[in-house]
């Protein structure tokens, strides 16, 4: 039985990859009906890192990046965070909207921060049907959030409510890549130690 | 020669001039900057949460939280060599990144960080000279032990000097 995140072991890690491959499988083909284009994902990984790693490895602490959140709860507990630089926000709005990608410099307007927060929602509520069906549990999602900053203190949200007990985080991430451009982006599940015990059960993995 | 120390999450430092300290990206965390300005002995503490005395049952950090780091900080910069009475605060960060529903957990915390640094700093009789907390921002917070100052760098805003 883990405690923390650090005592997951190797057979339990490979059943989160597959969470990830089955939530960000869903996610991906929802981006790419939204988008009209192939879209691929990469291999999930699930880390277990100290805080500042798990800062870096999601871009840097300074790094400028748009974040959607969206926290669920119920039987299972944790948060989807979809990250992307604002350059590839920018095209993705461009894409959908129309107009030129680069008619604001460093800023989004209304409109287009609440087209990419309603990205952001159907991705996480996409991902979290997939895991709430494999696993028949009942998870319910808040209403989407949405800031553009620093990736350090934008992460500071789920590093605070996932980081409380022990020194390491669990996430579980993968990267998309649109075919046309390099539309990159993260999506990225946290959820909190119980709901992994809660989730290994109901797949009927020993703990 | 000066050099810039880095402070991670849940991590102090402390140090003496000419020397800079700095963390990068205070979210809803706050950074605590103390200061003596005569023997120009300074630490800067970047805790995570308000309180440890919810988590007594395991061992913890004692660096993530409010009410364990500041006066673990203090007591190394007493051991460097300051005065019991000369310490000042100056501090930032405890924003609220995402605008939630009132009442939601995820808002609160930034404001629950600043309120127990503070209660803290109170108990331990040391005033806050400079304060920068709250709103909807990252901040990355540099401590100069030459002069005491603290910077406060936001993405698109203008640099701010305590």
């Amino acid at each position: 039985m883990f405690e923390n995140y650090e005592e997951l072991n190797e057979m339990q890690i490979d059943v989160l990859r597959e969470i990830g491959n089955i939530g960000g499988g869903n996610a991906a083909s929802a981006l790419a009906s939204i988008l009209d284009e192939k879209v691929d994902m990469t291999l999930p990984n699930v880390r277990i890192t100290g805080f500042d790693q798990a800062v870096e490895d999601l871009g840097g602490a300074e790094t400028m990046t748009v974040s959607v959140l969206v926290s669920f709860s119920g039987e299972a507990e944790g948060m989807i965070v979809f990250l992307i630089n604002m350059e590839d926000a920018k095209r993705i709005m461009s894409l959908l909207l129309g107009g030129s990608a680069e008619d604001d410099d460093d800023e989004l307007s209304d409109m287009k921060l609440s087209a990419i927060k309603e990205i952001g929602n159907i991705l996480a509520a996409s991902y979290i049907n997939s895991i709430a069906s494999l696993t028949g549990l009942r998870i319910d999602v808040s209403v989407p959030y949405v800031a553009i900053d620093m990736v350090g203190a934008l992460m500071s949200v789920p590093i605070i409510e996932f980081g409380a007990i022990g020194d390491k985080l669990m996430f579980i991430e993968e990267n998309f890549i649109g075919e046309r451009g390099n539309l990159n982006s993260n999506i990225i599940m946290f959820a909190e130690i119980n709901t992994l015990k809660i989730i290994m059960e109901k797949l009927g993995i020993e703990l | 020669m000066s050099e810039k120390i880095t402070v991670g999450i849940s991590d102090y430092k402390a140090s003496k001039a000419p020397h800079t300290i700095v963390t990068f990206a205070l979210g809803s965390c706050v950074g605590i900057c103390l200061y003596d300005r005569v023997t120009k002995i300074g630490g800067l503490s970047h805790i995570m949460l308000p309180d440890s005395r919810s988590f007594s049952s395991r061992e913890i950090n004692r660096k993530k939280f409010a009410d364990t780091a500041i006066p673990d900080m203090v007591n190394e910069m007493r051991r460097m060599g300051v005065g019991n009475n000369r310490i000042v605060a100056k501090i930032a960060g405890g924003a609220q990144m995402f605008e939630v529903q009132p009442g939601s957990k995820i808002g609160a915390v930034g404001e629950r960080n600043v309120e127990s640094v503070k209660r803290e700093l109170a108990r331990l009789r040391i005033a806050i000279i400079a304060e920068d907390t709250g709103l909807n921002f990252g901040r990355t917070q540099y401590f100069d032990l030459e002069t005491g100052v603290m910077r406060i760098q936001s993405l698109n805003r203008r640099i701010v000097e305590y």
